[in-house]
């Protein structure tokens, strides 16, 4: 177990009392569930309540649920781009990718008008790791993009740029700021310095001694750390001022040596005053390249997992995250991706969301799949073949398996056997056919007709599915063709039924039962051979009840067998003589 | 695809539908409704799209629909369709079927008129036993309802009681109806039937039943040739669009492999019937066009593959077999066009009028195309 490096936040739960009532606890996926045991202290047992403690109020927000569907879009499409990008273009494609990331935070902050503070720290510190990280601005570009990014997000423009930009020497800051392609770093450097010496010339020459204003504007250029200090209302925050010092001392510094000016920076800008802020340390973990920090501080810091999921992520992408492993065996993206797509199954909607990320989750991702699927509630059948959907295209077929008999049973007990038997084809669950062509048969033989007719006339091929199926459909064949007086081949499908032994030994009964207005019909239907068939399974019935069972056996039992033997007699009679008559002339 | 415009509206779109235009109008429509689900706060929602004079020099325009009024609603919507120009009636997963009446002096949304429990099972264990409410469809003043209890449902709006109900019309779910003449309704179910049902006969039977050959997969959708009545065309289970022919036979006159998964909606368009519309849980929406077969076409209208809407709409009338009911349909030019251009997540409905496409995703977001034949 990992050492604690922070004192554990408290929380309070409103109305829970651990004093008057013994409490339990179990961790769900993105709550916890407080309970109030039996155990009362102070002798009285009212009921016992449960509490859901939630850390994710964030799920709740309406807002926010923009940025997790945007989001969810450009993470998609991320995992699926080329890997074939090679070099520059991957570079510059995932540069644009970090930047529709941000404009999504941006279009929410501007949806929002509260919690715009969460969202513009979020969008800051997304900003300069794109800079630093996926960018990785080299020397140079750096430092105008830090400008860039200092620009965007706070309020006052550097009053001194702008002054800097109209008083003298134009021509010298022209140079100064037009960093176009065919100069080199080195060549820059020569020109800065160039510059630089100019000016200390200048404050050297007291040039500027007269106006107390324009010599300090003059210090500033040199990069004067006192001078610049003392403007330190102009400037909001102290990466302002790192960058401002950068600016004039330093333009062309390297991403490395960032660190040692951003340290000393916050602390010549804090003064000591003031202890850093969460925002303050998470910079200064970028600023040293200290990624992993960084994820660890935002970790920390924000209330969701939105945010380092998905910068996590596109930092994997970019080969920047070291196969960090954790102590229990997934990296470092892989967890964070765990843990938000978790976050959204515990929401009742955003829940298809998640299916996406576990996708790409190749360690845990498919077995947290299974086994939060199981537990989205199914309350209409358009969310279960859903559901369904999800669980077929990745092959889940236990899930199949399962949700198609959830529904299939609750298809039963509200007595739409064509909705059972339909979810049982989905899963092509052979056991629950059986089960609802037992009802059906159980349905006739209580009723003496069959319900659902427009189901049984129409099964198809899926009358296949199982055994107990087939009969159905091939009895309710027989009463048809009864009905259609085609009664030769209705007499050949019944016996069929009872010697293929497609029809289960407890329908024989009724089937010779069928078969007696066949055998009574003026004209002969069965044959000989038919007739001595029906008679051997008359027998192969009767036989295989025991005496007790046939002393049980009440009158209309065996009043019913009297008259099969009766009726098989006398058919028989009839066609032996029928079939010897025609064989003789 | 520049054409198309998208919002997110927080919120999963189950129903998108266009507010019908009045008989003689010309312009495009402006203003559409849609349904959410699987909220705990569901919403019928009204958006306009006008371009509210923001039209730029090829008529195209800008901006996104914004919402004009929205309302509660119980339930997952499950379908939704408009009566005329004011109201909305939509079938709530809970089995209520509401009549919603948009008020347009002030914006709002109220509801007018509701059948609750207009679709249930029958069960003792639980003591509400609603049954959801699959599928509605109007034809002024009259309701017609189908829901998850097999149940068929005829409404007259403003009478509270229903004017017919046949109980266990069907012995699965059934999952859309819609009108085949003023008295007939078709409607599918579960196991893979098409039924034709008379509501003048007092009987409680279809007056036909079609299936498909092959296994039973279940029907998600239905709609109806708009001119040539005798054609239905049909969404399955596994993504397959089938077209009948019900003066003959039983069985699909052709099957077209179309999405990886469910088909939740297919329409016909209403005024170029040429074109169909079909939209799937695989994420995408497919624009099937067969005006380019006809041989009675003048050849510029074939250039690039692509026809203009409007005006083939009378000579297509007159031709003797529609394209749909031709054997093969891939020997004859249909050009097939998935509009959706990242697929991500299951685009749940679409509607057209005229131009404008609307359709709704899974991925809460609405998508708005009103150059469509451009």
């Amino acid at each position: 177990m990992e050492e604690l490096d922070a004192e554990p936040p408290v929380m309070v739960v409103p109305g829970a009392d651990p004093s008057s009532r013994q409490l339990c606890f179990a961790w769900g996926p993105a709550e916890v569930l407080l309970c109030e045991t039996r155990f009362d202290r102070t002798g009285r047992s009212p009921a016992s309540r449960v509490f859901v403690v939630r850390k994710d109020q964030d799920i709740y927000i309406h807002t926010l649920r923009k940025l997790f569907n945007e989001s969810h879009g450009i993470f998609i499409g991320l995992q699926r781009s080329e890997e074939e990008l090679a070099g520059k273009s991957r570079k510059s494609h995932l540069v644009q990718v970090s930047k529709n990331y941000r404009s999504v935070i941006r279009a929410c902050m501007e949806d929002m008008h509260q919690a715009v503070s969460i969202l513009s720290a979020m969008e800051l510190i997304w900003n300069l790791c794109e800079i630093l990280f996926v960018e990785a601005a080299a020397a140079g570009p750096l430092l105008l993009r830090l400008l860039d990014w200092v620009r965007l997000h706070v309020c006052d423009v550097d009053n001194m740029v702008r002054e800097v930009l109209s008083s003298e020497d134009p021509s010298k800051h022209e140079l100064f700021w037009n960093l176009n392609n065919t100069q080199t770093l080195t060549e820059m450097e020569l020109k800065w310095q160039h510059w630089h010496e100019e000016c200390q010339r200048y404050l050297q020459d007291g040039t500027f001694a007269s106006n107390s204003h324009t010599e300090s504007i003059c210090k500033i250029l040199l990069g004067d750390e006192d001078a610049i200090l003392e403007k330190k209302e102009l400037m909001t925050t102290w990466y302002h001022f790192l960058v401002t010092r950068l600016l004039y001392s330093h333009p062309t510094v390297k991403p490395m040596e960032l660190r040692f000016y951003a340290q000393s920076s916050m602390d010549l800008f804090l003064g000591g005053e003031c202890s850093p802020e969460p925002l303050d340390t998470i910079l200064m973990a970028a600023f040293e390249f200290e990624i992993h920090q960084v994820i660890k501080e935002c970790s920390i810091a924000l209330s969701n997992w939105w945010f380092v999921a998905h910068l996590t992520d596109l930092l994997d992408h970019c080969k920047l995250l070291q196969s960090h492993n954790l102590y229990f065996g997934s990296n470092m993206r892989e967890f964070l991706l765990l843990e938000y797509a978790s976050g959204l199954f515990s929401h009742h909607s955003l829940w298809q969301l998640g299916v996406d990320y576990f996708d790409h989750c190749p360690e845990y991702g498919r077995v947290y799949l299974e086994l939060h699927i199981e537990r989205i509630p199914l309350n209409t059948e358009q969310k279960a073949l859903k559901v369904l959907r999800i669980c077929e295209q990745r092959q889940m077929h236990e899930q199949v398996r399962s949700i198609c008999k959830i529904m299939a049973m609750k298809a039963l007990r509200n007595n739409r056997l064509g909705s059972a038997l339909s979810w049982s084809i989905r899963a092509k669950d052979a056991a629950f056919a059986t089960l609802i062509s037992d009802r059906f048969l159980k349905d006739y033989c209580e009723r003496g007709s069959f319900s659902d007719l427009d189901l049984i006339d129409n099964l198809g091929p899926s009358m296949l599915l199982s055994d107990r199926l087939t009969f159905l459909g091939k009895y309710r064949e027989f009463h048809r063709l009864y009905g259609e007086k085609r009664f030769s081949e209705a007499a050949r499908l019944l016996l069929m039924l009872m010697t293929a032994h497609i029809a289960p030994c407890s329908f024989w009964m009724t089937l010779l039962t069928d078969a007696l207005p066949l055998l009574e019909q003026k004209e002969v239907i069965f044959s000989a051979e038919q007739t001595y068939e029906l008679m051997r399974c008359l027998e192969d019935l009767t036989a295989g009840k025991s005496e007790k069972q046939k002393f049980q056996d009440d009158n209309v039992e065996t009043m019913k067998v009297e008259m099969l033997r009766l009726a098989l007699a006398r058919n028989l009679a009839r066609v032996i003589v029928k079939e010897g008559t025609l064989e003789g002339s | 695809m520049e054409d198309v415009c998208a919002r997110f509206v927080s919120q999963k779109i189950s129903k998108t539908r266009w507010r019908p235009l009045p008989a003689a109008a010309l312009q495009p429509p402006d203003l559409f409704a849609t349904g959410s689900w699987d909220n705990e706060d569901n919403r019928i929602s009204v958006w306009s799209v006008g371009d509210l004079g923001n039209a730029g020099l090829n008529g195209e325009y800008q901006g996104e629909p914004q919402l004009l009024c929205d309302i509660r609603h119980n339930g997952d919507v499950m379908d939704m369709q408009f009566l005329d120009q004011e109201r909305i009636v939509v079938a709530s997963s809970t089995g209520t079927v509401t009549v919603f009446r948009h008020h347009q002096n002030n914006q709002t949304l109220s509801a007018n008129q509701q059948w609750e429990k207009a679709h249930y099972h029958v069960d003792q264990d639980t003591s509400c036993g609603g049954a959801a409410c699959t599928g509605v469809i109007c034809n002024k003043p009259e309701i017609v309802t189908v829901g998850e209890d097999g149940r068929i449902n005829l409404f007259r709006v403003d009478q509270k009681d229903a004017v017919r109900t046949i109980d266990n019309a069907d012995s699965s779910t059934l999952h859309a109806v819609t009108f085949l003449r003023t008295t007939e309704i078709l409607t599918v179910n579960s196991i893979g039937q098409l039924k034709i049902w008379d509501l003048r006969q007092q009987r409680n039977e279809p007056s036909q039943i079609f299936s498909l050959a092959g296994d039973r997969v279940p029907l998600h959708c239905v709609d109806r040739h708009p001119n040539q009545q005798h054609i239905v065309a049909t969404g399955g289970q596994d993504g397959m669009l089938s077209i009948w022919d019900i003066r003959q036979g039983t069985m699909p006159v052709s099957l077209l492999n179309a999405h990886e998964a469910e088909m939740w909606e297919v329409h016909f368009h209403p005024s170029n019937p040429d074109h169909l519309f079909t939209c799937s849980e695989d994420g995408s929406l497919w624009h099937w066009d067969t005006s380019t077969d006809i041989s009675e076409k003048p050849s510029f209208l074939h250039q690039g593959g692509r026809s203009t809407a409007y005006f083939s709409h009378n000579t297509i009338n007159q031709s003797v077999v529609s394209a749909w009911l031709s054997n093969d349909p891939t020997k004859d030019r249909m050009e097939i066009t998935n509009l959706v251009p990242n697929q991500t997540l299951s685009v749940n409905s679409l509607d057209i009028l005229g131009p404008c496409l609307v359709y709704g995703t899974d991925a809460e977001a609405i998508y708005v195309n009103r150059q469509l034949f451009a």
